[in-house]
């Protein structure tokens, strides 16, 4: 079976960085979830950190990707899954994580299943996810998984109640978990298309 | 093969003084740069078309007429024609006119344009912008080719027996490149059409081109025009040009630095290794160029953007004496080094163009306009006639 592709893009500015946690995490429970499934996947973890210059320049030439930068923009939306998680700074997605977001093309993440994740000092914040990253995914026809994951700082303790088991791991199951099953019920996309594959013949052009 | 200077006709500041030339002084300082590039020998000039500051080439035809007169050998073109905003029947006129003012020393290039406020301002909507490409050109290449015209489609106004005159030279109409970077839908039309493709890959990396150009190679064969090497492709490029590569990079550094189209992003050499800029010697600019050949194939028209980001005229004089005087000749040779006999050097010329439509028995001799249907003596006179040409009412 081919592997299924899946990449996890991390927006986390700090290295370490819990953004960066919460995406390793993330990736491993749908891994764990796939395996289960028979299903194998290659996992992939991004940080957009290593391409941030390039985020910017290609936005300022109108376009102009580094190769680096190409090679990341492909592997996110050529991936049989997207786990995408940002901070949240003044109470939205970074810039870094929005401004990459908007250099890609805006059909190539249409219905690709994504899983978003979301890192933030206090629990506070934690519906951000819901009504400010889950619309631009949305807007992008992305397929997003119902169950989001958000962590505060003090989600990273141990288990909070004696005997039971910390909600953070808790949610990151379910939600890896749900997220692999959408993944596995899909056949694995394979190579990148042909870019010129879907270009209509002339006459279907003319409309004649 | 034909190597030449393009314009986007920006005005920008010269970072060193502050000072930006005012609209006049640049649009003589380009028709100096024209006048310049004909006379060190290049092939071709080229404006670019633009309604909206800080550029101001707004009226290529107009540019390029004043061009021909003062010119001897140039080929003069444009990159690009807007085929989207402007009306073909005005595209057909003024293009005639200037093929027949230049005697057949001009082409144009055709391109959809980039900037969408432009699309409204003349009454367009830049989501068309493929439609409206196909439907323009397809009704301007018929009103070159065909004497009268009747035709409605969904963007202008019905025509019933019209006639655009000047007719084309010699009865064939200019030569016409499509310019494209990103759509495969205009590589696909210059292909089907037989016309040339060009790639303003100024931006761009190198594998993004090569797939534009060997999509535009396979379909125009599949077209039946002949085979995917001899598909009439051209390439934009950049360069800055001294004796010593260092100088030439501390020189454009500055300008680099601050031009409104890269400045503040990449860094000269970053920009430099993504794309077809080139900072350096001669033999540097030689052998970047001359290796486009084995990324795109053996192609007909390399033109350089030199006038931009604010350098002062006196530079880009030197620039076209550098380019003309030693890169192009030893270029030129590199190129056509192994060229095969069967791919053209150049894209075709108007004479050859006019011998290859008299070989294919296709030009009937230049209609006359003597029948003028339309201003009879009397105003029933001009009914019959109207209706003898359109139809019946």
């Amino acid at each position: 079976m081919t592997a299924r592709r899946i990449v996890a893009l991390s927006a986390g500015l700090s290295q370490p960085s819990s953004t960066r946690l919460l995406a390793d995490r993330l990736a491993e429970a749908t891994r764990a979830e796939l395996d289960g499934r028979g299903v194998p996947a290659e996992v992939r973890v991004v940080e957009l950190r290593d391409v941030a210059h390039d985020v910017i320049n290609a936005m300022l030439t109108g376009g102009v990707a580094s190769p680096a930068l190409t090679e990341v923009i492909d592997a996110v939306t050529g991936a049989d899954g997207l786990i995408a998680v940002t901070p949240l700074f003044t109470t939205t997605y970074s810039g870094l994580f929005k401004s990459f977001i908007d250099i890609l093309d805006k059909e190539s993440l249409t219905g690709v299943p994504v899983l978003l994740g979301a890192t933030g000092g206090t629990p506070r914040h934690s519906l951000a996810l819901e009504y400010s990253i889950r619309p631009l995914f949305t807007y992008l026809r992305a397929d997003v998984a119902t169950t989001s994951v958000f962590a505060a700082t003090d989600d990273w303790a141990a288990g909070s109640t004696a005997g039971e088991p910390s909600p953070l791991p808790t949610r990151i199951t379910r939600a890896g978990a749900e997220f692999a099953r959408t993944i596995a019920a899909r056949s694995a996309r394979g190579p990148a298309a042909d870019p010129f594959a879907g270009t209509p013949d002339f006459a279907d052009l003319l409309g004649n | 093969m034909q190597f030449g200077v393009f314009t986007v006709s920006d005005i920008t500041p010269d970072p060193h003084t502050g000072r930006a030339p005012d609209d006049t002084e640049r649009v003589r300082n380009i028709l100096a740069i024209a006048e310049h590039a004909d006379e060190v020998g290049l092939d071709v000039f080229a404006t670019g078309e633009h309604h909206n500051p800080p550029f101001v080439a707004s009226s290529p035809t107009t540019m390029l007429g004043y061009l021909a007169a003062r010119t001897r050998r140039i080929q003069l073109s444009t990159a690009t024609t807007l085929i989207t905003t402007n009306d073909p029947v005005r595209l057909a006129e003024e293009y005639a006119m200037l093929q027949v003012i230049s005697d057949g020393r001009m082409d144009l290039m055709l391109g959809r344009g980039n900037t969408g406020p432009v699309y409204p301002w003349f009454g367009q909507d830049i989501r068309q912008g493929i439609p409206l490409a196909i439907e323009n050109y397809a009704l301007l290449r018929r009103l070159w080719t065909e004497d009268v015209v009747d035709w409605e489609g969904k963007f202008r106004t019905p025509l019933q027996g019209f006639t655009s005159t000047p007719r084309p030279l010699d009865g064939v109409p200019p030569f016409v490149w499509h310019g494209s970077i990103r759509s495969p839908e205009i590589a696909e039309q210059a292909a089907y059409y037989g016309d040339g493709f060009f790639h303003n890959n100024i931006f761009w990396p190198m594998s993004h081109t090569r797939q534009m150009v060997n999509f535009y190679r396979q379909r125009f064969e599949h077209y039946g025009h002949g085979q995917a090497d001899q598909a009439i492709v051209g390439l934009g490029g950049q360069v800055f040009i001294r004796k010593n590569s260092q100088d030439a990079v501390n020189e454009f550094r500055p300008y680099f630095d601050v031009a409104p189209v890269y400045g503040h992003g990449p860094s000269l050499e970053e920009f430099a290794d993504q794309t077809p800029l080139t900072v350096g010697s001669p033999q540097q600019v030689i052998d970047r160029y001359a290796a486009m050949r084995h990324e795109v194939g053996h192609y007909q028209r390399q033109l350089f953007l030199i006038d931009h980001a604010g350098l002062p005229l006196k530079t880009v004089f030197e620039q076209l004496d550098i380019l003309a005087g030693e890169v192009v000749p030893v270029l030129r040779k590199e190129m056509e080094s192994d060229r095969p006999a069967h791919v053209p050097s150049d894209p075709p010329s108007h004479a050859q163009r006019v011998a290859a439509a008299r070989a294919a028995g296709q030009l009937h001799e230049q209609q006359a306009a003597a029948a003028d249907h339309w201003t009879g003596r009397t105003a029933e006179d001009d009914i019959e006639a109207a209706d003898a040409v359109g139809g019946a009412r």
